[in-house]
């Protein structure tokens, strides 16, 4: 691993790391109220690792659910990381041994990162995606510690926080717009998403959106693969 | 105990879900598939965009204006500086400054 891959991939992961960083002391902060110590936020952010699921499990757990509602719930809420394994098949399979942790850690976030990266010719493409996952499990283990031991202490009001990942989604949609002449995609999931989402409401309108996404894209197939994404 | 279990449920179907793909078409990938790993990276960042704001109303008060307001800085932000780190920061200052005192 080189010394430019390495400082690259953390600063392209930077953004991602500090929004970690915050949102984990949330979660660390939430599981303590609930009478669960570090070992646990610890145990969480390393095993399970899935930021809004971590948030649900903490629901589950408080609310005695039994295994099954677990996984179903699980199920419901991270369906969506299917199509990052779809997207990183090709790029991953040549990931040799660092292969099992980048699909273990294939976050909404890391995906976001690494989905359409526009990398410089000395940087190690494999390299930069092990990097940036793994330097973004750590903040995000590194935040749930934080969280569960010093979070009450926490000065200032933290309300609205959150809206630091839909900030750095959106500027990941703008810089895809940007680079690709091909928008039929981006207004493919936006336009189905928001369609579900007034049809459906909030909680169930993720795997219609999934469906319909899937059929269209194979609808436009042809013309998109006539045109340069 | 109860709780090793639940936080190991969570743990292996995320990893079942994540792991689903490269277990599926470990061999042998068909060109519909791979066609879809190119154009999923475009439909699917809009997509989480909405998963976001999936609980905004725009009906009720405060109408998602402090959402609208934040995500105009975020854009223009970025199309002038081109700092992800930048726009992130003055678009959630702006988001927590306008929910907290504003709105």
């Amino acid at each position: 691993m080189n010394k430019k891959t390495i400082i690259y991939s953390i600063k392209s992961a930077l953004p991602v790391m500090t929004g970690y960083i915050v949102l984990s002391i949330g979660f660390g902060l939430l599981l303590q109220d609930k009478g669960y110590g570090w070992g646990w936020a610890v145990l969480m952010s390393t095993g399970i690792y899935a930021g809004s699921m971590q948030f649900v499990t903490i629901n589950l757990l408080s609310t005695g659910a039994s295994i099954i509602t677990t996984a179903i719930m699980t199920l419901m809420v991270n369906i969506r990381h299917l199509f990052y394994g779809i997207t990183m098949l090709e790029e991953y399979s040549e990931a040799g041994w660092r292969k099992p942790y980048l699909i273990f850690s294939l976050t909404d976030e890391t995906y976001s990162l690494i989905c359409s990266p526009d990398l410089p010719d000395d940087i190690n493409r494999k390299d930069y995606f092990f990097i940036v996952s793994l330097v973004n499990q750590l903040s995000w283990i590194i935040g749930s510690i934080i969280g569960s031991v010093l979070g009450n202490i926490i000065p200032f009001d933290t309300t609205g926080i959150d809206f630091a990942m839909t900030a750095l989604f959106v500027i990941i949609l703008v810089e895809q717009l940007e680079k690709s002449k091909q928008h039929l995609p981006a207004f493919t999931g936006f336009i189905i998403s928001i369609f579900c989402l007034l049809l459906f409401g909030p909680n169930q309108f993720l795997i219609p959106s999934m469906i319909l996404i899937t059929i269209a894209l194979f609808i436009e197939k042809k013309s998109l693969e006539r045109s340069d994404l | 105990m109860h709780t090793i279990l639940i936080i190991l449920t969570a743990a292996i179907v995320t990893l079942l879900i994540r792991a689903l793909p490269f277990i599926i078409f470990s061999r042998h990938t068909p060109d519909s598939i791979l066609y879809l790993g190119k154009v999923l990276p475009y439909a699917i960042i809009p997509m989480l965009v909405v998963y976001c704001l999936k609980s905004v109303s725009v009906l009720k008060a405060p109408y998602g204006i402090p959402e609208l307001i934040a995500l105009i800085v975020v854009v223009c932000i970025h199309k002038w500086k081109h700092s992800t780190l930048l726009s992130i920061l003055l678009g959630t200052m702006t988001y927590m400054f306008l929910i907290q005192t504003v709105f």
